[in-house]
């Protein structure tokens, strides 16, 4: 039982943590409760969906489809965040004012909330498809318990916890600065999606540049350690970091300053001047 | 339209790909356990370990060392692509069922 607690709750981590941030993000959005379950249900349909295909899926591109598949939805999940980065920084001070100045249930509904939530669905959808698989081959391999499925549950409501623990710790930043810090968070967030993406495509053998290790930090913060993972969901930690893994993170934040930068509204409008 | 697009230029990044890899070699998963438990590979070279797994469950083949994290479903195959290596041991596991699946990559 305790084993697929951990399985399950380890897989269920970086979800848990993406769905903590963007609820944070979106504080004070009308409907984006909504938005955020839809999210996860078609995230969690995908993840059934994928389960089924697993074996379609892995004989692809000669073996490497489970690789090109998470590279390209982890890419997609870059864009979405890139495009709320940019909607942020046009929108996002008049939004604080807003915020402060009634109250956190104001703000509108215009903001491509489509974004935030495909974000979510396609987290879900990553993680979700290797719990169903190991669920499965609980019931496939004959060695089914519900020891087993208990198990699994906690693991998951574990995951849930971690979730409303993110939301709670980052919703009691004050509400000037939140916009701030899940914007750095949202930044971070989309340079290690970036760093593990090129790295799948390397694994698919897509890529063949730049894979020499540059560390291995390994011995004193083991990424596949609870705060290792953590920190690995959180801002795309790597315990032995590739060459390309590096410069996909500095240019995926690099881009994501530039986005906001430029599409902050008194820049914008003096570019127009200009 | 897109979407084929898409799958058409990933269709030839991954045909491409095929004559990247230098050396094959083959991992077998049969009752939660790899066979063979030891694969010796050149060091400094791009390898591509074929796993197949003959259980019925999947398997999820897991090394932070070498940067892997690959579910083979069950009764199916899966390509690890590796490297390139320096001389050294390189521990894998299966992660669905860690206590049996052991095994270890060494680069010379």
């Amino acid at each position: 039982m305790f084993g697929a607690l951990i399985i399950v709750f380890r897989e269920v981590i970086e979800a848990g943590l993406i769905i903590g941030i963007v609820l944070a993000a979106t504080r004070g959005v009308s409907g984006r409760g909504q938005w955020v379950a839809t999210g996860v249900l078609a995230g969690t349909l995908g993840a059934g969906i994928i389960a089924l295909f697993a074996e379609a899926i892995a004989n692809a591109f000669e073996g490497s489809g489970q690789e090109i598949l998470n590279a390209a939805v982890l890419g997609t999940a870059v864009v979405m965040l890139m495009w709320h980065a940019a909607w942020m920084a046009r929108h996002g001070r008049e939004m604080a004012v807003e915020m402060a100045a009634v109250g956190a249930a104001v703000s509108a509904g215009r903001r491509p909330m489509t974004a935030l939530a495909t974000v979510v669905g396609l987290a879900v959808l990553r993680e979700g498809a290797e719990v169903v698989l190991f669920l499965y081959g609980i019931f496939a391999g004959g060695t089914s318990s519900s020891s087993l499925f208990a198990g699994a549950a906690l693991g998951l409501a574990a995951g849930a916890a971690l979730t409303s623990l993110t939301y709670y710790g980052l919703v009691s930043i004050p509400a000037r600065h939140i916009f701030t810090v899940t914007a750095v968070l949202v930044a971070l967030l989309a340079a290690g999606m970036a760093a593990q993406a090129v790295q799948y495509l390397d694994a698919a053998g897509v890529i063949n540049v730049l894979s020499s290790q540059l560390w291995d930090s390994s011995p004193w913060l083991p990424q596949d350690g609870i705060v290792g993972r953590m920190l690995h969901a959180l801002i795309g930690y790597t315990d032995r970091p590739t060459e390309l893994q590096l410069v996909a993170y500095l240019a995926t934040l690099a881009a994501m300053a530039a986005l906001t930068w430029l599409s902050t509204p008194a820049r914008a409008a003096h570019a127009r001047i200009v | 339209m897109r979407g084929q697009l898409l799958a058409i230029v990933l269709a030839a990044l991954g045909m491409a790909s095929v004559h990247a890899v230098a050396q094959d070699f083959n991992l077998t998963i049969r009752n939660h356990k790899f066979e063979p438990q030891e694969i010796r590979v050149p060091a400094g070279k791009r390898v591509s370990i074929s796993v197949t797994n003959e259980d019925a469950s999947a398997e999820e083949f897991e090394s932070p060392s070498l940067k892997v994290e690959k579910v083979i479903p069950g009764k199916s195959k899966g390509v690890v692509r590796i490297g390139p290596l320096a001389p050294g041991r390189y521990e894998f596991f299966g992660d669905f069922h860690a206590d049996t699946a052991k095994g270890v990559v060494i680069a010379e």
